[in-house]
């Protein structure tokens, strides 16, 4: 086996375990941690497939900001004592119908897809780099990036508008 | 890549690492040392001759002390914080070019740990990374204090990561690349970047002062409200490691602070000097010894902002929270957008000291404001 295929096999390995870790944990600390590992571990793939500047943005937006909010909102609720009372069997009954139908969109769209394919002779290795990846946004696909950084703007001013202390509230 | 390139990158690799953790390890002596000369008292001064072996005493002492774990902590992440703590320290300072390039015969083989063409945004996952140590071991604890400082530690950090990144995208504005390499290499010579983005330096300093946890922002482990913040509960080596990986990031700042705005290895006269070495001592010493006297300009450069940090923990007083947060939210964040806006406006039409303007301008409001204040009345002194 080739070394980058012991490393591929290795990730993948530690990437479903932690990932189903995230699933079976008990402690709400733990799972969000194994999840940070997660990230890791796909980060990991990023940088095998030569695409070191999606790797370094998946680190810094989701391992780095978005788990960190996540572990600091745990943190504050202080979730140590089991909520049973909240899992209800209608509760679970939903969470499985839910879970299972979204595998089977999965699936279903996992074996429409259709592999593209390359040709090693006139394929390029920076294809993933930063330069190339600015072109392709900013040339092909200028548009769809436009309104998707509308798009968060909109969200960003609706939790500003969310979070903003109205005259009346209580002052903490 | 051959057998003798990798034997030089590999020495080069283990020789940066003990640089660092060098550096690291005096810069405990020299805080003391400066804090000594600034409250006009000697400092250590008993271990060796001026207090050199200072360190070595104090890395004995953490370790043969008592390493206690409480009952109630979640034990394996109580162990865990200290080490990633210290795991995303020693991480950052892999990217940074140290040197222009060493020759041997005919490789060229650069003085960096790794060389990669987004270094600038490893740096800042690694640095943001860098909570989950004190969260982590903060949360482990189980102790309100500790949770209130990992809590600070990590607002603080997410609020001044947002004006460190935007202060920075100035820079990759005018210099087009991610690499740190290609960003010093552009300021050969005397061309730094301090002179085309002061507001983007001065913005960059306080949000590495912030990302350290060093005064004035050291909230986290405020001792007059948290006791000793998210490190309360840790004894020997754990808190050695988190003290120490302060430290590290005290010089990974400063080495990244002197390539991105100090122009790194670079240094007026730098074109004289290796013409005039490789001139007369042969092409393969001289290229070596030019670029040994670069590395040594860049390290005096750290050790400037070393010191610096040093000076301003021992000059500040500690900011409140809330202070903290306006400083960060409003005030540096719209300030290094309207740097991004401006930078860009003089790329556009060809001006590069575009963002001096911004500097004039609130220069002048200060002044402004500061001379239409009314003059605080002079209070009696009360007996």
């Amino acid at each position: 086996m080739k070394p980058t295929e012991i490393l591929f096999y290795a990730l993948t390995a530690i990437t479903l375990l932690s990932a189903s870790f995230v699933v079976t944990a008990r402690n709400p600390i733990h799972s969000v941690l194994a999840l940070i590992l997660t990230f890791f571990c796909l980060s990991g793939h990023y940088i095998l497939l030569n695409a070191q500047f999606l790797a370094a943005v998946n680190i810094i937006v989701y391992a780095g900001a978005i788990m960190v909010l996540f572990l600091f909102v745990i943190m504050f609720l202080n979730m140590k004592t089991e909520d049973e009372e909240s899992k209800t069997t209608i509760t679970k009954l939903a969470a499985v119908i839910v879970g299972g139908v979204l595998l089977v969109v999965m699936v279903a769209v996992f074996r429409a897809a259709s592999m593209a394919t390359y040709n090693p002779s006139t394929y390029s290795a920076k294809v993933g780099l930063v330069e190339n990846l600015g072109l392709v946004l900013y040339r092909d696909y200028l548009l769809p990036f436009e309104l998707a950084s509308v798009l968060l703007l909109v969200a960003m001013v609706g939790a500003v508008m969310l979070g903003k202390r109205e005259p009346g509230d209580r002052h903490y | 890549m051959e057998l003798t390139e990798l034997i030089i990158k590999g020495i080069l690799i283990v020789v940066l690492f003990g640089v660092t953790l060098l550096i690291a390890m005096y810069s405990t002596w020299a805080e003391r040392k400066v804090a000594g000369f600034i409250q006009d008292r000697f400092g250590p001064n008993r271990a060796g001759p001026g207090g050199i072996f200072q360190p070595l005493a104090d890395a004995g002492k953490m370790f043969f002390k008592e390493d206690f774990i409480p009952s109630q902590a979640n034990k394996w992440l109580f162990i865990l914080g200290p080490c990633l703590a210290i795991l995303t320290a020693l991480m950052s300072s892999a990217v940074i070019p140290f040197g222009e390039s060493i020759r041997y015969e005919d490789l060229l083989i650069p003085v960096q740990g790794v060389e990669i063409n987004i270094g600038i945004l490893y740096v800042f996952g690694v640095v943001s990374l860098g909570v989950y140590g004190l969260m982590v071991g903060g949360w482990a604890s189980n102790n309100k204090f500790s949770l209130l400082g990992a809590i600070r530690a990590a607002s603080q950090n997410i609020s001044y990561e947002i004006g460190f990144g935007l202060s920075i995208i100035a820079i990759l504005m005018m210099t087009g690349s991610l690499s740190i390499r290609a960003i010093v290499e552009q300021q050969h010579g005397f061309a730094w970047n301090l002179f085309n983005q002061p507001l983007g330096f001065i913005i960059f300093l306080t949000c590495a002062f912030a990302e350290c946890n060093r005064t004035p922002f050291d909230l986290p482990e405020c001792e007059t409200e948290l006791v000793g913040g998210y490190h309360t509960e840790y004894s020997s080596m754990k808190l050695g490691f988190y003290l120490f990986a302060e430290y590290i990031n005290m010089f990974v700042s400063s080495a990244i602070i002197a390539s991105l705005y100090f122009g790194g290895y670079n240094y007026p006269g730098m074109d004289w000097v290796r013409e005039t070495l490789t001139g007369s001592l042969g092409a393969a010493t001289g290229h070596n010894l030019a670029t040994l006297v670069g590395t040594i300009v860049l390290f005096g450069k750290i050790f400037f902002f070393i010191f610096f940090f040093m000076w301003v923990r021992w000059t500040l007083p500690r900011f409140r929270y809330d202070q903290l947060m306006n400083l960060g939210w409003k005030t540096f964040i719209p300030l290094s957008i309207l740097n991004v806006v401006v930078t860009g406006f003089g790329l556009l039409y060809d001006v590069k000291y575009a963002s001096w303007a911004i500097v004039i301008v609130m220069v002048i409001m200060a002044m402004v404001s500061s001379a239409r204040a009314p003059k605080p009345a002079v209070q009696p002194q009360r007996t």
